[in-house]
């Protein structure tokens, strides 16, 4: 396997065409813009309805700082281990890029655990989605943040294991590189949610 | 048990109207015919191989053009129909609840599921081919995509008899398309029908952007880049700037409805023209995504068929960017009686009023390219000059609708309508049959026959005026849109019979347009030189229908038009190619999984519709399954043999 896909890599530069692994990262950088602009009209949807609470609770109401920070660090410091599981990758060392992407999904993981305790709470106090349009667009924005960071545990967990079988190869090599853009980019999405809905909510 | 299926049936399948029980008849009949056809002539295998499964650019750009026409013939039959029931004051034909269904599903149709299509298919024909390349850039995602917009097309359409249409507009408005307006299903269907297509149309835009940034033949510099290809990066770029935003609005109304959410309801703080900003920000851009692909098919066969280079290849290129870009910043001309005060409107009347100004050099460079050229009219060059002023006056009766004080008149009435048609017919439309003739010969490795395109060219155009110039009169008479009948004392009669008349013109167009093919799939005119029309163009260096592989030899591009100075190089004997080597070529293998996935995308969109959890679920699950499925699959790629290339060449009766 190794030996097929170093051998397409060089084909492709020989052709002097275009570079497929290159090419597929390039996509991928596309792709981010429309991620990008998927969070951006859900922030505006948030900004616009903020205030129509409908009589029922308001963001001081229902956030509870010490647990977002708690999020936000377990957040940042994942994007951190990713950062060092390039690192590894960069310097060939397959045993350490599996345990820092596991460290990473790891940390995913709390962070999504945490989040749906504090969302599950606030449903368990009767602060549902149908509620107001405010926490509408609360759940619908921190739930879709939430539910990309499980599809990229998910995501890196299968690439954990083709690392396991198929060691450090061009292919792999790009895949594990594209997470890690889609994990720092999931970290700085939360830097807004934390901004927009927690620290403008509180303030 | 049997009175509890019976009341089961009678609420799934759409039930008491003659119409839709001869819909239920003639659907189970094909169904019946085409498995038939399958098992009979032992087609099943070859279809599975050579088409459900393919990840070739020219097929899957095929099968996008076939669902475009079979999408045209339903959208245009709603058309008729709505002309039918306005043929005459209080006719009779249609409820007024059916006509709600049918122009909302003619609107749908028409613009999802005929234009992006059919834009689409002429993408993957064409793309490739000009750029010297010999696939797109994911060739994977482009079969997905083609059957994500396929399964999304199917769930939009069987609401027609399973569950019941949609009924709020085009783009379902709330509060009308909430859960208060309209309880039934039919949203549902729009909603997951446009959405799981919609994702497809978001990953053609990734794939075809990164196809022309990164895989054109050496030596071909941006400015050397054909015009059609740059028509098709500044409407991908529309495109993935806009489609997530559709993507979003749709996913709202749809937590509105399944889960009680108030983003866009009347209550609980919602706002309902939130969601009617978020869709036009995507609705605007949308109807550029349409026409600047063939902005760029006119520019081809302008320049081909005056057998002159293109006018002011730049300034095309900087109207079609700044299109692309303006086009954002128009979005409030749609509901100017908004009441978004006077600062607002201006903004947006005057940037609708900046955007005429791209599109008014384009009308002149075409002109000037056409000045003292030798200019021949086969029927796309034909469409191209009809387009012309056709345009023109549509562009203009938008300019007059963008003055906003004079919107408030405008708005909603039939002179909108005839001006949209106007600009959607005689510009997106005219332009994709213009494509369609002028590829055909390269998809299929035979031309269209001239006599009869000519018939329906003349058929359609004269339909067209007939139908829709007197609507702009009787728009201006006060007769606003969405009504399904009107009075004797209104005057409107004579106008509307006449646009029926029109109406129904067009409908005998695209008969002889079908006619058309059928004749020339009979009496088959073959193209066996590859470039029918005297191209300028990469795509019609190579033979007709392309090789798998598309190119044998990676072309080198030295000038614009590279194709006709090499023949004007060749014609001065001064070739200078070196024949280069023939090396085995890199191809991606068919897959299944993208036919897959979309069934399972289906499945979980069919199951949301009717709020079915035990069938969404396992249907995302699949989606899951396939998109991990292909993860762990390293065996995608061949290499095509040099003797295979040499044999298939041959046959092409081209010596390499």
């Amino acid at each position: 396997m190794t030996h097929s896909a170093n051998h397409t890599n060089e084909l492709v530069h020989e052709d002097g065409h275009h570079d497929l692994e290159e090419l597929r990262k390039f996509g991928f950088w596309l792709f981010l813009i429309t991620d990008c602009i998927l969070f951006s009209v859900l922030f505006a949807t948030f900004v616009v309805l903020r205030e129509g609470t409908a009589g029922g609770p308001g963001p001081k109401d229902i956030i509870e700082m010490p647990g977002v920070i708690a999020e936000t660090f377990i957040l940042l410091t994942s994007s951190f281990t990713s950062g060092l599981a390039v690192l590894s990758l960069n310097k060939g060392s397959r045993q350490g890029l599996i345990g820092w992407l596991a460290v990473t999904i790891l940390l995913g993981a709390c962070f999504i655990g945490l989040e749906m305790s504090e969302l599950l709470a606030l449903i368990s106090e009767g602060h549902t989605i149908r509620t107001s349009a405010f926490l509408s667009g609360f759940f619908t924005l921190v739930a879709t943040h939430g539910l990309h960071v499980s599809v990229g545990f998910f995501w890196i967990l299968a690439i954990i294991l083709q690392l396991s079988r198929h060691g450090i190869t061009p292919v792999t090599t790009r895949k594990v590189q594209i997470t890690s853009l889609y994990w720092h980019f999931l970290d700085a999405v939360w830097i807004f949610v934390f901004s927009v809905v927690y620290l403008m909510g509180v303030m | 048990m049997l009175d509890n299926l019976k009341d089961f049936a009678s609420w799934f399948f759409v039930t008491g109207d003659p119409l839709i029980y001869g819909a239920d008849v003639s659907i189970v009949m094909t169904v019946i015919a085409i498995l038939f056809v399958l098992t009979f002539f032992k087609k099943w295998g070859w279809l599975w191989r050579e088409w459900l499964t393919t990840v070739d650019h020219k097929r899957v750009g095929i099968m996008y053009i076939i669902s475009a026409l079979l999408m045209l013939f339903r959208g245009g039959f709603d058309a008729l129909m709505l002309r039918t029931q306005l043929a005459y004051p209080d006719m009779k034909f249609l409820s007024p609840e059916h006509y709600n269904q049918v122009f909302t599903t003619h609107g749908t149709i028409m613009i999802l599921f005929m234009a992006m299509p059919l834009m689409f298919g002429l993408f993957n024909i064409a793309v490739p081919l000009q750029l010297g390349a010999r696939d797109v850039a994911f060739p994977f995602l482009n079969a997905l995509s083609f059957w994500l917009f396929f399964f999304g097309a199917m769930l939009f359409n069987m609401s027609f008899v399973i569950g019941g249409s949609a009924d709020a507009g085009w783009l379902s408005y709330p509060p009308l398309s909430e859960m208060t307006g309209s309880p039934g299903v039919g949203e549902d269907f729009y909603i997951w029908g446009v959405q799981i297509s919609g994702i497809g149309s978001l990953m053609t835009g990734i794939n075809f952007i990164a196809t022309i940034v990164k895989m054109r033949a050496p030596g071909m510099t941006w400015s050397k880049m054909p015009m059609f290809t740059w028509s098709v990066l500044a409407s991908c770029i529309a495109i993935i700037i806009a489609f997530p935003v559709l993507t979003v609005t749709l996913a709202l109304l749809f937590v509105d409805r399944y889960l009680g959410a108030h983003f866009f309801t009347m209550d609980g703080g919602g706002n309902s023209m939130m969601y009617v900003n978020l869709i036009w920000m995507w609705g605007h851009p949308e109807v550029y995504i349409v026409v600047l692909p063939a902005f760029g098919i006119y520019s081809e066969v302008v320049a081909t068929f005056s057998k002159k280079r293109l006018f002011g290849y730049a300034s095309m290129v900087f109207a079609m960017m700044a299109i692309s870009v303006v086009s954002y910043y128009t979005w409030l001309h749609h509901f100017f009686t908004m009441g978004s005060g006077a600062d607002v409107n201006t903004f947006f009347a005057i940037s609708t009023m900046i955007i005429a100004i791209p599109t008014g050099v384009k009308i002149f460079n075409w002109l000037f390219t056409m000045y003292r050229g030798r200019i021949s009219f086969p029927t796309p060059m034909m469409w191209t000059i009809a387009f012309i002023p056709c345009f023109v006056l549509g562009g203009m009766t938008g300019v007059m609708l963008s003055v906003a004080p004079a919107d408030f008149q405008f708005h909603n009435n039939y002179f909108l309508i005839a001006h949209f048609h106007q600009v959607l017919i005689g510009g997106v439309a005219f332009g994709y049959f213009a494509g369609l003739f002028y590829w055909w010969p390269k998809m299929f490795g035979f031309k269209l026959n001239e006599t009869i395109g000519k018939w329906a060219f003349w058929i359609w155009n004269i339909g067209f005026y007939v139908c829709f110039m007197p609507q702009y009169v009787v728009g201006l008479d006060g007769m606003t849109r969405r009504i399904s009948t009107y009075g004797w004392d209104t005057g409107w009669w004579g106008l509307n019979f006449t646009s029926t008349i029109g109406g129904f013109l067009m409908g005998l167009g695209f008969l002889f347009t079908v006619w058309q093919i059928a004749h020339s799939i009979r009496f088959m005119e073959k193209d066996t030189t590859g470039d029918p029309w005297g191209g300028r163009t990469l795509e019609w260096s190579i033979p007709s229908p392309a090789p798998i592989y598309n190119f044998a030899i990676t072309p080198v591009v030295t000038e614009r038009d590279e194709w006709w100075e090499e023949k004007q190089r060749n014609a001065a004997g001064k070739a200078s190619k070196k024949q280069q080597p023939l090396s085995p070529i890199h191809m991606p293998k068919n897959s299944a999984l993208p036919f897959i996935q979309a069934v399972c995308w289906f499945t979980a969109g069919f199951g949301l519709v009717f709020h079915w959890l035990w069938l969404a679920i396992p249907g995302l699950l699949g989606v899951a399954a396939t998109l991990l499925a292909h993860s762990f699959n390293y065996d995608t790629d061949y290499y095509i043999p040099v003797d295979e290339i040499q044999r298939t060449e041959a046959e092409a009766r081209r010596t390499v």
